[in-house]
């Protein structure tokens, strides 16, 4: 195969690896915003239907490992095209663990499901909401080889962090002013403290973007507002 | 790199053959004791440039050469210099392994007889070394008479290796020299590049991309007579900073 033919060859192998990868973004937010969504409306169904759905998820991820894998060793890419697949990797791993958080946002929902909840959920689907924005942003900026899109994504997750905080006062407050809601509201906690993760996957997810288009190390931190002394 | 002093200092370095401006404004530092590596499509120079290292380019009818390159700060091209002892400290390996019709052991001693040892003790301990230095004694020491021409490809160029180091040169040049082995051979070679690097100050033109990434500390990017870009190894084959070595290492041209 002469270079111009091995290129096209590995085009098309790339292609095919980036459908998959978005494929994988689809079924992450999927199953976080199902997981969410059943908490919300209490719906056991659809909380089930997202545990079923993990297999998928991870088969998935295991089939974008091994095509990696393969692309590394029959054509041996450099410079962007090996950034491109490092960052594939990496965003797999990423995505999974995200979908690996939609299933105990589910696990969440059923526990909950027949309890009446002490306060109606708007900040956590908020939370959801603003974590589907980011992937979409992550991946739109990964298919477009675009740094600048990728650090808007870093900026949302400091809107993530508000809202936890926010939503940690006002738990407290509630579980102050009536000890039984504890049990509820520590699983609330737990809920916000999930999205608030996925929201840092999300983030690794810009910055394995950012990594493959420059080709330089930025960390998110140096992106966002800095953080306040402890 | 550290910013060592470098064994060659390389400006504004011009080269025509008649009307073909062949080398334009080469500018190089190469760091002694490492391997760089030149790459870069047929023709674009980087094996005129390596000839240039030790002005094997003389030979060549209509050739011209303009700007400095210094060995240890000595300008080689001056009108003062001895262009064989320029030759001695500056060794060539080429492509196809050619060694002389003759043994093993001639093959090694000529360099050395060449300039004046005759000494057939220090004759010997001349070849053995040279023989361990490029990695094939351990192969050849029971039949150091036999044709030299009845080697393999690889020992062949191991044994053109070890000609070349017989001399006590401080530079070695290569020119793509395992492109005519098959894997095993190219990988004794490389293998013995790495170590080389101890003593010698190494400078290798390859086709072989994986190679030059294997093997070098930095590599230079030649693109029709000119450097387009040099930096580490590593840096170039991750994050080239010029589209151009992008788009030759990914295989878009060339």
């Amino acid at each position: 195969m002469d270079s111009m033919n091995m290129r096209k060859a590995f085009d098309t192998e790339l292609k095919r690896l980036e459908t998959d990868l978005l494929k994988l973004g689809n079924l992450a937010q999927d199953a976080v915003m199902k997981g969410v969504w059943a908490l919300k409306e209490q719906d056991v169904r659809l909380a089930e239907e997202v545990l079923r759905g993990d297999d998928v998820l991870d088969s998935l991820t295991g089939n974008i490992d091994a095509q990696c894998l393969q692309i590394i060793a029959r054509f041996q890419p450099v410079a962007l095209d090996l950034r491109t697949l490092s960052a594939i990797l990496h965003m797999a791993v990423d995505l999974e663990r995200i979908g690996d958080y939609g299933v105990s946002l589910a696990k969440a929902a059923k526990a909950l499901s027949r309890e009446r909840l002490i306060k109606p959920l708007l900040d956590i689907p908020r939370m959801a909401q603003i974590l589907k924005e980011m992937i979409d942003t992550a991946l739109g900026a990964f298919l477009d080889r675009s740094a600048e899109e990728a650090r808007k994504v870093c900026l949302m997750d400091d809107q993530m962090d508000d809202i936890q905080e926010q939503i940690f006062r006002e738990l407290l407050l509630i579980m102050m002013e009536n000890p039984r809601t504890i049990e509820q509201a520590t699983r609330l906690l737990f809920v916000a403290r999930t999205l608030e993760r996925a929201g840092d996957h999300a983030t690794n997810l810009a910055e394995r973007t950012i990594y493959m288009v420059t080709g330089k190390v930025e960390k998110s931190s140096a992106i966002r507002r800095p953080k306040e002394e402890e | 790199m550290p910013a060592a002093t470098p064994k060659f200092l390389v400006r504004a370095l011009n080269l025509h053959y008649g009307e073909h401006h062949a080398l334009k404004n080469v500018e190089m530092d190469i760091a002694p004791k490492s391997v760089t590596a030149f790459i870069g499509p047929s023709g674009c120079g980087k094996s005129t440039f390596l000839r240039c290292l030790n002005r094997m380019n003389d030979f060549i009818l209509g050739c011209r050469v303009e700007g400095e390159i210094k060995l240890d700060g000595m300008d080689i091209y001056a009108a003062s210099t001895d262009v064989i002892a320029l030759r001695r400290k500056v060794g060539m390996v080429f492509q196809r392994p050619n060694p002389f019709p003759s043994s093993i052991w001639e093959n090694v001693a000529y360099g050395p007889r060449l300039h004046g040892i005759r000494n057939k003790t220090v004759l010997q301990e001349i070849v053995e070394s040279s023989l361990k230095g490029a990695a094939l004694w351990e192969e050849v020491q029971d039949k150091l008479h036999t044709p030299a021409l009845a080697l393999s490809g690889g020992q062949q160029q191991r044994l053109c290796i070890a000609r070349a180091i017989a001399v006590e040169p401080e530079v070695l040049l290569m020119d793509e020299p395992t492109s005519a082995l098959d894997p095993l051979g190219t990988a004794r070679i490389e293998e013995l590049v790495r170590e080389l690097k101890e003593r010698y100050t190494v400078v290798i033109v390859t086709h072989n991309m994986q190679q030059a990434a294997r093997i070098s500390d930095m590599t230079c990017f030649f693109l029709m007579g000119e450097t387009i870009e040099m930096g580490p190894t590593q840096e170039i084959f991750t994050s080239p900073q010029d589209r151009r070595t992008e788009d030759y290492i990914t295989g878009r041209f060339g």
